[in-house]
């Protein structure tokens, strides 16, 4: 990991140092060839006046007033910013002008020629380039107007020099900018992998350091953190879950296992053996039951799959389960109320919902010997709000939050079907929903109420997945 | 009726061999998904019963692929996991029916005859009959012997969904799935008193019953 992060950074330096570099040259070659270009365009514009000049006076005084002007010039020019003249006959004798010869090797065409020159200089003799504007002259003079090139030649030289020197300065500020900025790089990156090696070793606790800069790398941080944090709190449920669980199927397993133990210890019998072991299967259905209503308990606890909610009519839902367990509260003798608002948008899981409700109305009917229940289900302002209350015995107000608690049974019920588990469950899916659950006096009777956060009225409920009726 | 079983685990392959061989099935049993899959693909089968979680390959993509070969043999799915997600996607790669492991042997052979008979023939029909009950799916009525029945919508759905699978033992799990929708056990079992109620109203001044409870496995809808 870390030599692939090493060479990841080396390569990250040296392609910023590429471009870096790339960019640098590009932009010294157009420097130099611009200034240079510029120079001698310079150079050219200057002969060009002093040939317009030698023209007008050559057309004014004739061949003989060029002579004496160029021979005139000749002499002031004298220097280091030297113009250089030359006037010929036709074959090339020098009339006038400060060159003492045609150059050599050189076109007679007019137009422009570029030529060496010697320059003396006390003792010295030196050599450099000249430009020079040539023309032929009626009757066959020639006229050479030019420019010694030692100053430009010296200005591009200089050009030269310190665009070099520019061009090393910022390549040795580019390495040291690559290697600063990839160096900065890699340290926030080892930070988050240090991190993550030290939660792969075990401490989920561990986050990944935020600089409090708020750039790229601290959302990346931020982030990271934020996903470690569900991490361990969805771990943190499972671990519960997992716990309730083996400890809530500890008690069943064992009365299992005792019963067929005790069996065993019996006289061997065909008959008490089936019995046996239909009372065993009985009790394996039970526990099975137990098993799932504990499963669908740590779900809703979890909070898991909650990806999968939609907005739904809690008053139609209660309508249907009132439909459900209306036929049994008439075989009890019992009246089954329902009063619901026109609709009840919530926003959550249609199944556990429903279920929820159903146990409450099944303790309500099974706990009330006479009398009635009713089932409602409200939009207030504060949220949704179900009721069902009943007419039955109540519950002693000390012990209306134990029998949320799993496989809490009030004395005196335990001889009615039930596992102790239905409480347990509303109150996690109410949870699960943002909301909460209790228990209140009727007078007389018991009333549950849950309670669960509305939605805004005009989100759509969506209907049941599919009609359940033909298939 | 040929029955392939595909299942891995051979103490659950075996209660479901057994149980159906008894039955009068002849079965077959296929321990890996790619054998179950092989053996299924000719189509001689009548139904299938897979198993979910398989080793090689997995029951719903057994299922997905004979359905993309136009494989058609109705497949009930057995499942550990029981949420109704779950259930959503095991009908989604194209499984017919799906039963939540553990279960009783009465629930998965009523469901495996309810999906023969279904595969059978699928006109739509808009009169159902057994014995001397009519019912017309268009009108909502429902008569028996000439006499009118009034029957509440939810009632109505139950007698169709028997009504359909006439002669055919639905128990009391599918008819809270099919009919409520609900995939939850109701501590009290309101489905019976459901049913009494209806019986009430078919078979009450009748010499015959059409309504039958079967022990240990739920109901039967016929004439007989």
């Amino acid at each position: 990991m870390r030599r692939y992060l090493r060479t990841n950074a080396v390569r990250l330096a040296a392609l910023y140092f590429a471009l870096f570099a790339a960019s640098v040259s590009t932009l010294l070659v157009f420097i130099y060839f611009s200034t240079a270009d510029f120079a001698q365009r310079q150079t050219e514009a200057t002969l060009d006046a002093e040939s317009r000049g030698l023209a007008e006076q050559y057309q004014e005084r004739g061949l003989a007033g060029l002579i004496e002007i160029v021979a005139d010039r000749s002499v002031q020019h004298e220097g280091t910013e030297r113009t250089l003249y030359l006037i010929t006959d036709p074959l090339l004798h020098r009339l006038a002008g400060n060159l003492n010869a045609w150059p050599a090797a050189t076109p007679i065409r007019p137009g422009w020629i570029k030529f060496p020159v010697e320059e003396h200089s006390g003792t010295q003799t030196e050599e450099h380039e000249a430009l020079a504007s040539v023309f032929v002259l009626p009757g066959g003079y020639r006229l050479l107007v030019g420019r010694d090139l030692r100053d430009a030649a010296a200005f591009r030289a200089r050009i030269m020099h310190t665009l070099a020197w520019a061009a090393l300065l910022t390549l040795a500020l580019g390495i040291i900018g690559g290697v600063l900025m990839t160096g900065h790089m890699l340290r926030r990156i080892e930070a988050v992998n240090r991190t993550s090696e030290r939660i792969i070793h075990g401490d989920l606790s561990q986050r990944v350091p935020v600089s409090g800069s708020g750039d790229e790398f601290d959302q990346l941080a931020q982030n990271l953190n934020a996903m470690l944090d569900k991490i361990e709190r969805l771990m943190l449920a499972m671990r519960q879950v997992t716990d309730n669980i083996a400890h809530d199927l500890r008690t069943p397993l064992s009365r299992l296992r005792a019963r067929l133990e005790v069996t065993l210890l019996e006289k061997p019998d065909a008959g008490r053996y089936g019995e046996a072991l239909r009372d065993t299967i009985a009790e394996a259905d039970r526990l099975l039951v137990t098993f799932n209503a504990l499963l669908s308990i740590a779900e809703a606890e979890a909070g898991s799959r909650r990806e999968a909610w939609s907005v739904v009519d809690l008053a139609e839902i209660a309508r249907t389960v009132a439909e459900l367990y209306e036929p049994v509260a008439d075989e009890n003798g019992l009246r089954l109320a329902v009063e619901t608002d026109a609709r009840v948008p919530v926003r959550g899981d249609r199944h556990l919902l429903s279920q929820a409700i159903a146990n409450l109305l099944d303790n309500a009917l099974k706990y009330t010997p006479a009398g009635m229940v009713a089932l409602r289900a409200f939009a207030r302002p504060d949220g949704a709000r179900v009721e069902v209350a009943d007419t039955g015995p109540g519950i002693p107000s000390d012990r209306r939050e134990a029998v949320f608690d799993r496989f809490v049974r009030l004395e005196g019920s335990r001889s009615t079907p039930g596992n102790g588990l239905g409480l347990s469950l509303v109150r996690a899916v109410a949870k699960l929903h943002g909301g909460a659950c209790w228990l209140e006096d009727n007078e007389p009777g018991l009333r549950a109420v849950m309670t669960l956060p509305l939605v805004a009225a005009e989100a759509p409920v969506r209907l049941p997945d599919r009609s359940p009726a033909t298939a | 009726m040929k029955v392939l079983v595909i299942e891995d685990d051979r103490e659950a392959a075996a209660y479901v061999v057994k149980g159906l061989g008894e039955s009068g099935y002849v079965v077959d049993h296929a321990a890996e998904g790619r054998d179950g899959l092989f053996m299924a693909t000719d189509g001689s089968y009548d139904a299938l019963v897979v198993d979910r979680m398989l080793p090689g390959m997995d029951g719903l993509a057994v299922i997905a692929a004979l359905r993309a070969a136009e494989v058609k043999t109705p497949a009930l799915i057995l499942s550990a996991l029981g949420a109704v997600d779950d259930r959503v996607k095991g009908l989604r790669a194209g499984g017919d029916d799906y039963l939540v492991k553990p279960f009783a042997f009465a629930e998965l052979l009523a469901r495996l005859e309810a999906l023969m008979r279904r595969s059978g023939g699928t006109q739509p029909t808009t009169k159902l009959g057994v014995g001397d009950l009519e019912m017309d799916l268009l009108t909502r009525r429902v008569r028996r012997a000439g006499h009118d029945i009034e029957l509440l919508p939810r009632e109505f759905r139950l007698l169709e969904f028997m009504m359909r699978r006439a002669g055919q033992v639905v128990t009391r799990t599918m008819l809270l799935e099919n009919v409520w929708d609900y995939h939850f056990d109701p501590q009290t079992n309101v489905i019976d008193v459901h049913v009494s109620r209806l019986r009430q109203k078919i078979d009450k001044g009748f010499e015959q019953p059409l309504l039958h409870t079967v022990r240990g496995a739920g109901y039967r809808l016929a004439a007989e």
